[in-house]
């Protein structure tokens, strides 16, 4: 029963946050709280390929620049509209992803981490090199883009809004996902590759539309992240970024449904909380991170699920 | 027409040639065993045949269509499945999802990702039906890694029988068994005959002289000779090769 309602009065406490945090001069935590949820979406987009297809990925953050960059190339181009621009971002960082997941799913294991990484990289330099776009200083989008429909402006609570419906569907569609015959099919290939051809399953492409899919979603995100912070620069698809990702995919727990919506709950919220009191904020952090994977190595989330076991 | 033909089949590692210029046929219901002394390269032809590792030059042709330039999945679709020598299930599933991914491959797309798996789809009672099949209809909640090695070995060949091949192959089923496990395992392999056709690879030469049709030696990779049950039984050079081996362990 918990359980049931638990997801709902979740969506219901953040949608009532923006209108309630004034009352006790929270203002500020709204925009941390829609930074938040922009980085579960793409932690979640990690974690479906991460965690339920076993692909260890150290790239993500490069397709949530793509997504930024499309947005801002959008926005240099003169156009305005955020639902286009969501969407452009969106396609675009499918294709990215599709075009870099037909090569690197070629590999396994360390192989394909290390081609992950250098694509990033890859489009990491190539950001610092867009001399149009800011190069190394990033790119500041003046004015917000627009929504139409009445809602006015992309920015504000209306964005926090809108990033929250974003990321409760999403959570919900990549949940329907896994117990979708695509997702047996997904976690198949996890456990047992070999196994999965000789069953008569197209590995690779299961694989590759994971990989598409999940590069799709980080590249909203980081189309998300680009109207949140109003700004993009390379440091977004920095290879740090893509660990950090991976840490908070590792720590919430892989493949499991809570785990990337709580890891990065956790990690951020400590982060914010430690730079409070010291600069030296990150060790701490990295001492949680031994700390859970010495004893609750399956991640928060699983020590959360008396079930013991992932979907 | 054979219902199986390889021809020519090449494969090499390296400098070490694995399989060297095999052929040979599978006749529809029939038991084609394949022995031969450890390393002599049958574990990589039943990979070159099932498409697991690419062959170096040869022809594969099941039921008429050449599966040669087919990814394993797809000749899995026509008719060709395997088993493996060490068990490759699903560790962490139990007996029943093992047996479902299996009969998923098998019924529709796996692209499908709106809706939950139905159970209403039939994958069940087939999953079931198999696990019945092999000996498992007691054990389907019982996780993969739980299962005693016979069991193991059983539904590892289950997993094999869920796509309804033309061809089966079993490489080395009763592994590691104690006697109990192996009379079962050939009291399958007997039933299953009656459905599809086998190539056998197996060691353990009572099991192979009582199943066996026809036999094939197979040292550093080639056919040394082929032929009935008491002709290789009777075979000097098999004898000195392989038998003779055998009695050296
Ligand atoms: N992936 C590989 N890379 C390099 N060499 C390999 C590979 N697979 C097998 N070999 C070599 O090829 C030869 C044949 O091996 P294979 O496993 O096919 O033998 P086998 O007949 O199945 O033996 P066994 O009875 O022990 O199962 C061996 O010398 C083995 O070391
Ligand atoms: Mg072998």
């Amino acid at each position: 029963m918990l359980i049931r309602i638990f997801p709902w009065t979740l969506l219901l406490v953040l949608a009532l946050f923006p209108l309630v945090a004034p009352l006790f001069d929270f203002t500020y935590y709204v925009g941390f709280v829609r930074h938040l949820l922009i980085v579960m979406i793409a932690a979640t987009s990690l974690n479906f390929i991460l965690g339920y297809g076993g692909m260890a990925a150290l790239g993500h953050a490069g397709f949530i620049g793509v997504g930024a960059y499309t947005v801002v190339a959008l926005v240099d181009a003169g156009f305005t509209s955020a639902w286009g621009a969501w969407a452009t971002a969106l396609i675009v960082s499918a294709a990215f992803a599709a075009a870099i997941g037909a090569v690197s799913l070629r590999t396994q294991g360390v192989y394909f981490l290390m081609l992950t990484l250098a694509f990033s990289q890859m489009l990491y330099y190539l950001a610092v090199s867009l001399r149009t776009y800011g190069g190394d200083d990033g790119y500041g989008l003046h004015t917000p883009l627009t929504l139409g429909l009445g809602l006015g402006d992309a920015q504000g609570r209306i964005l926090y809004w809108l990033v929250l419906a974003i990321a409760a569907l999403l959570f919900a569609f990549l949940n329907r996902v896994a117990v979708s015959r695509f997702g047996y099919a997904l976690r198949g290939v996890r456990e047992n590759e070999t196994r999965m051809a000789a069953l008569g399953y197209p590995v690779y492409w299961i694989k590759f539309t994971a990989f598409t899919v999940a590069g799709a979603v980080a590249g909203l995100a980081g189309a998300l992240l680009a109207c949140h912070n109003r700004f993009v620069s390379p440091s977004l698809m920095h290879w740090t970024e893509s660990a950090t990702l991976l840490v908070i995919v590792v720590i919430g727990g892989l493949g499991r449904r809570w785990g990337a919506p709580l890891g990065a709950a956790v990690w951020l919220t400590l982060a914010e909380v430690l730079k409070l009191y010291t600069d030296y904020w990150r060790w701490p952090l990295g001492l949680l991170l031994i700390l859970i994977v010495f004893f609750a190595p399956k991640g928060m989330a699983a020590l959360l699920d008396n079930r013991g076991k992932s979907p | 027409m054979s219902l199986f033909i390889a021809e020519g089949l090449f494969k090499h590692f390296g400098g070490l040639i694995a399989v060297d210029r095999v052929s040979l046929t599978v006749e529809p219901g029939e038991i084609h065993a394949l022995i031969g002394p450890n390393g002599a390269g049958k574990t990589t032809l039943v990979n070159v045949i099932s498409g697991l590792l690419p062959l170096d030059a040869g022809r594969i042709i099941l039921d008429g269509v050449d599966l040669t330039a087919l990814p394993p999945h797809q000749r899995v679709r026509h008719g060709l499945s395997r088993s493996f020598q060490i068990t490759r299930v699903f560790n962490n599933d139990s007996v029943l999802d093992n047996l479902l991914l299996a009969v998923q491959a098998q019924t529709g797309s796996s692209f499908r990702i709106f809706g939950r798996r139905a159970d209403k789809s039939g994958l069940r009672e087939r999953a079931i039906e198999l696990a019945q099949q092999v000996g498992l209809g007691e054990a389907l909640d019982r996780i993969a890694r739980a299962l005693p090695h016979g069991a193991q070995r059983q539904l590892d060949v289950a997993l094999a029988l869920a796509a309804q091949p033309k061809l089966l192959l079993l490489d080395e089923p009763l592994a590691g068994m104690g006697p109990e496990d192996v009379a079962e395992m050939v009291a399958l392999i007997q039933r299953l005959c009656a459905e599809t056709a086998i190539l056998l690879i197996e060691h353990d030469m009572d099991a192979v002289f009582q199943l066996a049709d026809r036999i094939s030696v197979l040292d550093y990779g080639r056919v040394l000779t082929s032929g009935d049950v008491a002709y290789i039984r009777d075979h000097p050079e098999v004898q000195a090769v392989y038998l003779g081996t055998e009695a050296a362990r």
